[in-house]
């Protein structure tokens, strides 16, 4: 009989050990799907971002000549808005390259710099009035066309369609002579918007993310912790609280564009709250993060022990000192998860603020939380979807700073998390 | 609890300010309405910010249809001042516009769009007619004998037009809510149907069946919804050379080394016959600002000059870089004295 049993057992056991081993099989592949998973979106957003931060730039000498731009008072700053100040640069060109006369070929020569190249000129001049008159080497940044054929032609795989015959000769010759090459590309950090993939940057949405987000942690945070605390050490249990319980959850699981709708419908339209600024999609998102705050808060309380409560109330304090001095802090961790969770889901949210505005094309860089501004994730919504070639490693790039950007936000929770944590 | 109770004096500080905020006026120039003149818009409102040094506009991409609810919904600084559209005003809009208290309407034709038929580089070369657009790409297709309609047939573009090669019926193009699509249906697949003297008679008798007869395509997978994004199709073409797709022109400008356009009626969308309108599918620009807003919203009057500047919408201007095709110069000259002078829609205009 005790044999027979030993039998059954040593048979089952194989099968028993093969079902764990399956199941450890199953597990190590799924962890293995998922890295690869990531590593393939790193390795892919990263080969195709990283032109981003490095630009094509030209080397030109050029010479602060007030009357070749048109003005005749240096000290007159109203002559500044209507100079030329592009033809700075084109002097230089044609200096450069003296031979090219006609006035087609001339345009295409002139097209080697960027647009924008003249109001960096005005700017500078503007602050430094001394340079007039002066010459200075200066490396400029290039047009994007040229910027994506010189960086595909360094790769051996030139990209031309856009160049005439002639542009790529003088690159060949700016190319022989070292005065065109790849440099760290500053305006990408220090600007906002720009239909001239070469002048865009980042920097623009990046303060609206972070207007927007500074908001919606300041609206979302305290107001969710009070009503979690309220709602699980203070309210009485019945039908109301549970309705209201049952409300909050679903109230999680809504599509983010419904959110969208109410800042719309309540918020514009009815309070008459300007479109595209921080404050209003602050507000939305922090309606639309609460009910996971809340969610969060109230678990990290319920996994208070009850002693500790016991004790507290035990010595003589009373139900509110218990809970402020004692489960709220030890329920402080729990409780930034949460809050990460929801401002990460705020961080990547496009929808809900398509409705109220902030999907916009905005070039100056916001200084408050009252101006129009854009966020992280609707800047790369907004390149992805420009015809221009330049604008694809520009998308990656912005890729990498949100993620960036997440990952420095995940960081300082952990850091807080890890500092509040007490065990016991 | 002293850190909650400081926030929160925080917030109800700074939801006061905002509340008290909204009663401000607006110091920048707020502009919606089509996803396909944005493109030429950004650049324009971009120059003139920077040359200029005032604000730079804000720009919306709500659709041409979405742009004109927003901006026909009344006066003052909570509603644009100007929208753009990739067609004109309907009669519908310009009325609800009047209802609503946006009296003087000053109306912009900027230039023109072309939409283009494509596929990979290295696929063979077609030319197709808005015939053949039609009976390839409709949902319903009129048979030999006249009034009959009949589920589209068509697999293969040979069966549509003999001259044509033996090639699937693949299309990868815009969904529903794009203008791009509108405006496919309306020049390409309609100027197709017309052909068959029937249907060009129900126009008159029966217009609502001979819009759905017209413009309704085919939902059995030939016609692939891609999305909004063009730039989407254009690898899409690449990874398939047996399928065509359909974009706006700026998007073939930019992508020139990765497809080409097919002819239609034998003519290649270029920038001269998509001007003169030689080649058949191409569409007008348009944007429409809010007189009452000129010189309340600062700068609106500067943009406009910058709009229609030579150097902005000319032929040699920085919107011909971008794509858009410009208005002969004639009617060019003429509107940018009608924009500059501030002269408003009057209602006779002939709208739908």
């Amino acid at each position: 009989m005790s044999k027979d049993n030993r039998a059954l057992i040593k048979q089952s056991l194989k099968r028993r050990n093969r079902a764990e081993r399956n199941f450890q099989w199953f597990g190590k592949l799924g962890v293995a799907l998922g890295l690869a998973a990531v590593v393939l979106l790193f390795v892919d957003i990263i080969s195709k971002g990283s032109g981003a931060f490095r630009a094509t730039y030209i080397q030109l000498e050029i010479e602060y000549d007030p009357e070749a731009i048109g003005i005749l008072n240096v000290n007159d700053t109203e002559e500044f808005i209507f100079a030329n100040w592009q033809n700075l640069a084109k002097k230089s060109l044609r200096d450069l390259f003296p031979e090219v006369a006609k006035r087609g070929e001339r345009r295409k020569l002139n097209n080697l710099v960027s647009e924008g190249t003249g109001f960096d000129f005005r700017d500078q001049l503007t602050q430094n009035p001394s340079l007039w008159g002066t010459k200075e080497t200066l490396w400029i940044l290039a047009d994007d066309d040229i910027d994506t054929y010189y960086k595909s032609w360094l790769d051996d795989d030139p990209f031309s369609a856009r160049l005439t015959s002639e542009q790529i000769k003088w690159i060949d010759q700016l190319h022989s002579k070292g005065l065109i090459a790849l440099k760290f590309n500053t305006k990408f950090f220090e600007r906002g918007d720009s239909r001239e993939p070469e002048q865009a940057g980042i920097k623009g949405a990046l303060i609206g993310s972070f207007f927007t987000l500074i908001l919606t942690l300041l609206m979302s945070f305290p107001m969710g912790v009070t009503a979690a605390i309220y709602l699980e050490e203070f309210a009485p249990k019945n039908k109301w609280t549970d309705l209201i319980e049952v409300n909050i959850n679903n109230l999680a699981a809504v599509p983010s564009i419904i959110f969208g709708l109410l800042g719309l419908a309540i918020f514009i339209n009815f309070f008459g709250i300007p479109r595209s600024i921080p404050v209003l999609g602050a507000i939305v998102l922090a309606l639309m993060t609460l009910p996971t705050i809340i969610i969060t808060s109230r678990a990290a309380i319920k996994s208070v022990p009850p002693s500790i409560r016991e004790a507290a109330l035990g010595v003589g304090a009373s139900k509110f000192q218990t809970t402020l001095h004692h489960v709220l802090p030890l329920s402080l961790p729990g409780m930034l998860t949460g809050a990460i969770i929801g401002m990460a889901r705020a961080l990547g949210e496009t929808a809900p603020l398509l409705m109220i505005g902030m999907v916009a094309f905005i070039v100056d860089i916001p200084g408050g939380f009252t101006d129009p501004a854009t966020v992280l994730p609707v800047q790369i919504f907004l390149w992805i979807d420009s015809p221009e070639r330049a604008f694809v490693e520009k998308t990656s790039a912005a890729i990498i700073i949100l993620l960036s950007f997440l990952m420095g936000m995940n960081f300082v929770a952990v850091y807080l998390r890890k500092r509040l944590e007490r065990r016991w | 609890m002293r850190s909650i109770m400081s926030i929160c004096s925080v917030l109800s500080v700074l939801l006061s300010t905002l509340l008290s905020s909204y009663a401000l006026s607006r110091d920048g120039i707020q502009v919606v309405g089509s996803s396909t003149v944005y493109p030429f818009s950004t650049v324009v409102a971009e120059r003139y910010g920077r040359s200029s040094g005032s604000l730079t506009p804000t720009i919306e991409s709500t659709g041409s249809g979405g742009g004109m609810k927003l901006f026909c919904s009344g006066i003052g600084v909570n509603h644009p001042d100007i929208t753009n559209s990739s067609r004109r005003m309907k009669k519908s809009e310009f009325k609800r516009c009047m209802e609503n208290g946006v009296e003087e309407i000053i109306e912009v034709h900027i230039g023109y769009d072309g939409i283009v038929i494509a596929n990979a580089l290295g696929a063979t070369e077609l030319n197709i007619s808005r015939k053949d657009l039609f009976l390839a790409l409709a949902e319903m297709v009129p048979t030999e004998k006249e009034g009959e309609l009949i589920e589209n047939p068509y697999t293969s573009w040979k069966e549509v037009n003999s001259d044509l090669p033996d090639l699937e019926i693949e299309v990868l193009g815009p969904p529903p809510t794009s203008g791009t699509r509108d405006a496919f249906a309306e020049l390409g697949l309609e100027g197709g149907c017309k052909t068959f003297d029937w249907i060009a008679k129900l126009k008159k008798s029966d217009k609502n069946s001979y819009k759905r007869v017209c413009h309704t395509i085919r939902e059995d997978g030939r016609y692939i919804e891609a999305g909004e994004n063009d730039n989407l199709i254009v690898q899409k073409l690449n990874a398939n050379p047996d399928a065509l797709g359909i974009f706006g022109f700026s998007f073939l400008d930019q992508n020139a080394d990765k497809v080409k356009a097919s002819k239609i009626e034998s003519i290649d969308p270029t920038f001269d016959s998509i001007a003169d309108k030689s080649y058949s599918i191409s569409r007008p620009l348009y944007f429409y600002v809010k007189k009452a807003h000129v010189g309340v919203v600062p700068g609106i009057q500067g943009f406009l000059r910058e709009f229609t500047s030579e150097r902005a919408w000319g032929e040699d201007g920085y919107l011909a870089d971008k794509g858009m095709i410009p208005l002969p110069e004639e009617e060019r000259f003429l509107a940018a004295k009608n924009t500059r002078s501030l002269i408003a829609m009057t209602g006779k205009e002939p709208l739908q």
